[in-house]
């Protein structure tokens, strides 16, 4: 497929890091709260700046979306399957921003010091046991949220790339690939309807 | 590709001259034709069974991480619901040391620290300190006569702003070795319907037995004033040079001892340590010298069951000063999580397993605690506070 329809590569880079930094991520974050072992206090070391760092990245994708922009769906996609990418989009770029600002407040309400590889980060919140409760709360349901978002969009992509064979897939994939619109779709198009 | 699609365009179907009419097998037309139909209709359905296993593995994987599939995991749950007396937790409160008041005061570096930890609250100066004085039980409403072990919490903040929290208790070494055996210990002890529990863990875990001695014999003192307050798990300090020494602390009390029997201490009423704090930092500010011991090379810092031999090299690091005692229902200590892994750079956790799993033990009972701040209300009218 031509690289207009493919995401350009800083978008694939970001794509696909995060990808590993968000999983990553959530899975820490269960392992981390079902430990008493030392390893509990590793993970927190890591969930802490890995956090931050997906709050940075997901700055930057967004600016770096809002001006290139994203080579459209196809246009024979079903109306709610388009609707459906549209809108788990949107989920999926909010949790990426409110995952971690909920965890810094969470601990800032907590009166808990986040510290970052040596730097300890200003409070955001004031303590307050109230805020610390809501925010404790939505930071655990959340979670599962993304996790769940993130499995129904690893299969929307699977979908994509191995059943619908429509390019969506190949437009965020890591390295070129000969897939997409133009030769599988064509061809079993041709061998279905003779 | 076109053709392998021949067949399907409407020509006439062929017969393979190689293939009789008695031969078995396919020619290869045919199975070259198979295949495309399991590539479009069949490997669909392989498809999406796939993604179908990628989800459930993926959703299997998670599950996994987060212990639910495996209950015999020890949670940072399990081990603070095993705290619970029978009653239940008692909400709003810590889920341990329940039973404490608050204190202002100050932590005044000698600067001797600095030889052992670049920690900002180790150079010389002082620093301003929110602690809490606090007894070793579940419940806000223990007699102070009924509890045997005593704690010291502080939250140290330089400047510079990186904390040093510590919550120390008064035994000089803890009843067991390890998180899993303490959990052992709550789950035997609170088994009364089975008189064997304890006997057994016991007999699992013989370290019991010296905290049992400690517990039977050490007098009560009469104030918190008086008691000595051990970090017993074992730390790290980095100097500046970057060499690290194994150590452990005491906050050792200027007030000389007063000795008294569990009977003595309950003769004197059912809160009196709160009472007597107050008293005596309202007549005076009440001191602890801050006594950093190293370990000789081979003494055992991975478990706090173990006291190392005395004549350690000690170093004085500076005096903690109680200048002001706060109710809790009304003090600032309340909203502090006292976990012993807020260290300032120049001080981190060895591989005593107790840290961590305090840490992650503080945590639950911390949110716990909140959640449940409604049961404990602020500003409780005087009398009302346990």
């Amino acid at each position: 497929m031509s690289e207009a329809q493919r995401f350009k590569p800083v978008q694939r880079v970001l794509h696909w890091s995060m990808a590993v930094a968000i999983l990553a991520m959530l899975f820490i974050g269960v392992g981390m709260v079902s430990t008493i072992r030392p390893d509990y206090l590793t993970l927190v070391s890591i969930h802490k700046p890995l956090g931050i760092a997906i709050l940075i990245l997901a700055l930057v994708r967004l600016v770096v979306r809002l001006r290139l922009g994203t080579p459209g769906l196809p246009r024979d996609l079903p109306a709610p399957m388009k609707l459906g990418a549209e809108l788990s989009h949107y989920a999926l770029y909010a949790l990426m921003f409110t995952m971690p600002l909920i965890g810094w407040g969470m601990l800032s309400a907590a009166a808990y010091p986040v510290e970052i590889l040596g730097v300890t980060l200003p409070a955001i919140l004031p303590q307050n046991d109230g805020l610390h409760t809501l925010l404790w709360n939505a930071h655990r349901a959340l979670a599962f949220a993304f996790f769940a978002l993130i499995l129904v969009h690893i299969a929307a992509g699977l979908f994509h790339a191995l059943v619908r064979r429509d390019g969506v897939f190949e437009a965020m994939s890591p390295i070129p690939t000969r897939g997409g619109v133009i030769e599988p779709a064509e061809s079993s198009r041709a061998r279905r309807s003779p | 590709m076109g053709i392998i699609c021949l067949p399907e365009q409407g020509t006439e179907p062929t017969r393979d001259p190689r293939r009789s009419r008695t031969d078995p097998l396919p020619s290869t037309d045919e199975v070259i034709d198979a295949v495309q139909r399991s590539s479009s209709l069949g490997g669909q359905i392989g498809s999406l069974a796939l993604i179908g296993a990628v989800v459930a593995g993926s959703a299997a994987a998670f599950a996994y991480t987060g212990g639910f599939l495996t209950p015999e995991r020890l949670t940072p749950s399990m081990l603070v619901g095993a705290l619970a007396p029978p009653s239940g937790p008692v909400p709003g409160y810590r889920r341990n040391h329940a039973k404490g008041v608050c204190f202002l005061g100050s932590f005044t570096a000698s600067g001797a620290g600095s030889a052992l930890s670049t920690a900002q609250v180790l150079a010389k100066g002082t620093y301003p300190v929110v602690g809490r004085f606090n007894l070793g039980t579940p419940s806000p409403t223990t007699p102070d006569s009924e509890v045997r072990v005593r704690g010291l919490s502080v939250e140290i903040t330089p400047p510079q702003g990186q904390q040093w929290r510590s919550a120390m208790i008064s035994p000089p070494f803890f009843p067991v070795s390890t998180p899993q055996a303490f959990y052992d210990l709550l789950v035997a002890s609170g088994r009364k319907d089975d008189p064997n529990a304890m006997k057994e863990f016991a007999a699992a875990h013989p370290e019991i037995g010296a905290f049992g001695a400690w517990a039977q014999s050490a007098p009560y003192t009469a104030s918190y004033a008086e008691d000595r307050f051990n970090s017993l798990n074992s730390f790290f300090f980095t100097d500046a040079s970057g060499a690290d020494h194994a150590v452990r602390w005491s906050f050792v009390p200027a007030a000389p001892p007063e000795n008294l029997s569990a009977d003595a201490l309950k003769a004197r009423g059912p809160d009196y340590l709160e009472r007597d704090i107050a008293t005596r930092v309202a007549s005076g500010p009440q001191r602890w010298d801050l006594i950093v011991t190293m370990a000789d090379p081979g003494d055992p810092t991975a478990d706090p069951s173990k006291a190392w031999p005395e004549g350690r090299r000690t170093v004085d690091a500076g005096t903690l000063t109680a200048e002001r005692v706060v109710p809790e229902a009304d003090g600032p200590c309340r909203e502090i999580n006292y976990d012993p892994t807020v260290l300032p750079g120049g001080m981190r956790t060895s591989d005593d397993p107790f840290p961590a799993a305090r840490s992650a033990a503080y945590s639950v009972s911390y949110n716990s605690r909140t959640a449940e701040a409604a049961d404990y209300p602020r500003n409780a009218a005087a009398g009302a506070h346990p």
